[in-house]
């Protein structure tokens, strides 16, 4: 493998962990809002802050590490993908900083008139952000970014690989949230909203799994390229999906959550590297080439030697956070 | 963009030396069984917690702003200045693990573990720090490349990330950062003692922030001068700027305010020979604008101004604070006097003053350049101008509603403290809905 392609590859993994891990922070945000009113959702909302309070803005850093890597590894790719696909970058940060704040407001508001409105902000910017990052990736993957920027501003994000994009970034991340949800449910002896979420990501997941499928359909025309490298060479990750997905809703269905999340992860990221194989060998799909992409040798080895720290020392700390939050003691309420 | 820098900046400040101070606090709580300290590192740890969240946000939007606003910068030079950032973006993933390790420590780890959990926040600020100035540092004095007829070359991105003028630049960024909080949070309980709240836990939650940032005060003014010594031959258009100084004199004077209209210096108090010492250290001449073309000068007014203001604002508290110690040392307590305690809340709203006009000083006085003398702001910026402002204005609305949100929460954080709660619920918790039905019930009998 060339320097690039491993650089590119150290890019994906960023965006991998980004998708599962902050995906489920976001998904955590749908059964924040069907929980009901004030009173009837009071235990899910408090599990959901419980849940990722200690990880969403750890999990959030991979969003900056894959900017970072792309602009500084990439950079000749960078500036088109963000002059063409400006309005959906724009609405997904406009998500991104309503939900971070309205979710550390709420936690600390004074008073339930001030609870409620941060936490419609936050409930909905949750649901909402991972449509506008799905619809950057469906833009990137069907070929809609010119090597030389400023694509088209609508047509780029308002097309059918986007809208699957968005709605399978939505879709997934509410699926992810609820197994990892129905797990901490569990452990902290909320027997009854484990039930409550069984039910809602059996259906999420349902419904996401059958987009996904369909939406293999329209990507033959619309996204010739993706379309081709998903029915050959990532035809394996796009079988592996299906078996995890489908393990996983027998999990649920069964109330085996804690192993449900397992399957949950591998399910949605084999989506995600469906995507990132599919799209191999191509930075900006049809137009520029990880490679042709690539910026100066020296800074590709110096992010490398980046990465390889982040992996010593990041990488421990990470692992001590996540074991720590899915431990038994601290299950128990504040 | 220049927005949400200054935004950010503001809370950039908190996020460094927050952490630190936290720690120290943490530290006496643990070591001493000090009740009183353990609850203020607690409270602060919660006030950490909304602040870090706004910042890490806000931080974000920055990174998106780099792509969008400056595709003339980021696609040429993406690679020559990215390596600081990938350190950075490193750095406050260590920030933002042990940060959610140690809000959600307390009552579940041993204590003695537990203090150490914010220690990485400390130093790890320190490092992130580090990388963002390497950066601004690169774009005042460029290296690690090679311009080969326009194109790039010979990228080195290492001497970017420990390029000679980070470290002073860190320096001073960093010192700065501890004023900021320091007074801040030392002038909240200054305001609380105003008030006549004179009990252990506001003269502790004074002492140690004001501790920080009077160690950081009187070091500060002699680490802005060892910063813009040499400033001549690196940026003489901006050391031009800073001292006002439109022709050659030697030794040069000192401008104190004053306005230039028509190239003419006007309603300045100006000190002979002064200038030359404070800028040169000698008696040499200051540069001067006449040497430099005008499309290469900055705004001068405004640079000059902004520069000034920073350094009367910095030596007015370095003064103030060892005007404190030399008292304590007589044996007098200036927290006894009320005029004092209103400095010291001012203080922290004036600090955040200097560090913006520090700030403005030094992008505003490199103008016309985004990086001196390579790349222009004009050349780097994209090329949407009519819906900048539609962008502008949303941002605006969004900040001063982000601001709004934090001001609220924090006081209503205060008020209930003060109120006698110390964990403070969510007010949609189970339990509180329950124990506020309760109360409602019980009133209506």
């Amino acid at each position: 493998m060339s320097l690039e392609v491993v650089v590119a590859a150290a890019l994906f993994v960023g965006v991998l962990a980004y998708a599962v891990l902050a995906g489920a922070d976001f998904g955590s945000g749908f059964y924040d809002l069907i929980a009901g009113g004030t009173r009837k959702g009071a235990e899910m909302r408090t599990l959901v802050d419980h849940s990722i309070g200690p990880v969403w803005e750890a999990n959030h850093v991979w969003l900056i590490y894959v900017l970072v890597v792309w602009w500084t590894g990439f950079p000749s790719s960078f500036a088109p993908a963000m002059s063409t696909l400006v309005l959906p970058l724009l609405l997904a940060l406009l998500g991104i900083v309503l939900r971070g704040a309205a979710f550390a407001f709420r936690k600390y508001s004074g008073s339930l008139a001030q609870a409620r409105l941060f936490g419609i902000v936050f409930a909905s910017s949750s649901v909402l952000t991972p449509f506008f990052l799905g619809a950057v990736a469906g833009g990137i993957a069907s070929g809609r970014v010119p090597a030389t920027g400023h694509g088209d501003l609508w047509t780029s994000w308002i097309n059918p690989t986007s809208i699957f994009g968005g709605v399978i970034a939505v879709g997934t991340c509410a699926f992810l949230a609820g197994t990892f949800l129905a797990a901490d449910a569990v452990r902290s002896g909320h027997a009854h909203l484990a039930d409550q979420l069984r039910i809602r990501t059996l259906s999420v997941g349902i419904v996401t799994g059958l987009v996904v499928f369909a939406a293999l359909v329209p990507l033959q025309d619309d996204a010739p390229t993706l379309s081709h490298g998903l029915e050959h060479r990532a035809a394996p990750l796009v079988v592996a999906s299906a078996i995890a997905g489908a393990a996983t809703l027998v999990l649920i269905w069964l109330r085996r959550f804690a192993w449900a999340r397992l399957t949950a992860v591998v399910a949605v990221a084999a989506v995600v590297s469906g995507w990132g194989m599919g799209q191999y060998p191509w930075m900006l799909v049809d137009q520029v080439t990880i490679t042709e992409a690539a910026g100066a040798r020296a800074t590709l080895q110096g992010l490398l030697v980046a990465v390889a720290l982040a992996a010593v020392l990041v990488g421990p700390a990470l692992f001590y956070l996540f074991r720590l939050t899915q431990s038994e003691e601290w299950s128990h309420d504040d | 963009m220049a927005l949400s820098l200054g935004w950010h900046i503001i809370l950039a400040a908190f996020g460094v030396a927050f952490p630190a101070m936290i720690f120290a606090m943490h530290l006496r709580g643990v070591r001493r069984d000090d009740a009183v300290a353990l609850g203020l590192a607690k409270r602060w740890g919660k006030v950490a917690a909304v602040l870090f969240a706004i910042g890490a946000v806000s931080g974000t939007v920055l990174s998106f702003e780099m792509g969008v606003l400056w595709p003339g910068m980021m696609g040429k030079y993406g690679d020559v200045l990215g390596l600081p950032f990938a350190f950075e973006g490193l750095a406050f993933f260590l920030e933002a693990i042990f940060l959610g390790i140690y809000l959600y420590g307390w009552g579940r780890m041993p204590p003695r573990r537990h203090v150490w959990m914010v220690l990485p926040m400390a130093l790890m600020g320190i490092v992130g720090a580090y990388c963002v100035l390497a950066v601004n540092a690169w774009m005042n004095v460029p290296s690690g490349f090679r311009l080969d007829h326009g194109k790039v070359v010979d990228v080195n991105p290492w001497r970017v990330l420990f390029n000679t003028h980070a470290f002073l630049q860190f320096a001073h960024m960093w010192l700065g950062a501890y004023m900021i909080t320091g007074f801040t949070i030392a002038g909240v309980y200054a305001v609380g003692m105003l008030r006549g709240r004179r009990d252990e836990h506001h003269r502790l939650g004074f002492a140690v922030p004001f501790v920080f940032a009077s160690i950081a005060a009187v070091i500060q003014p002699f680490m802005g001068h060892v910063l813009g010594m040499g400033m001549a031959g690196r940026q003489p258009s901006k050391l031009a700027a800073l001292e006002m100084e439109t022709t050659h004199e030697s030794p040069s004077p000192l401008h104190i305010g004053g306005f230039l209209v028509n190239g003419h210096i006007r309603d300045s108090i100006s000190i002979p020979d002064i200038g030359s010492l404070l800028a040169m250290n000698s008696t040499k001449a200051v540069p001067d604008l006449a040497h430099i073309p005008v499309k290469d000068q900055p705004p001068i007014t405004m640079t000059h101004w902004a520069f000034q203001s920073m350094v009367g604002i910095g030596s007015l508290l370095m003064l103030a604070v060892l005007w404190y110690w030399l008292q304590r040392r007589r044996g007098k307590d200036l927290t006894d006097r009320r005029w004092f305690l209103w400095f010291v809340a001012a203080a922290g709203p004036l600090s955040v003053i200097a560090l913006e006009c520090g700030w403005i000083a030094t992008e505003v006085g490199r103008q016309p350049w985004i990086v001196y003398g390579v790349l222009r702001t004009a050349d780097a910026v994209g090329d949407y101008t009519g819906r900048l402002w539609i962008l502008y204005g949303a941002s605006l609305v969004l900040y001063t509603s982000m601001t709004v949100g934090a001001v609220v929460v924090l006081r209503s954080m205060a008020r209930r403290w003060r109120a006698g709660e110390s964990e403070l619920p969510s007010p949609y918790g189970p339990e509180e809905l329950d124990s506020s039905a309760a109360t409602a019930a019980g009133e209506g009998r």
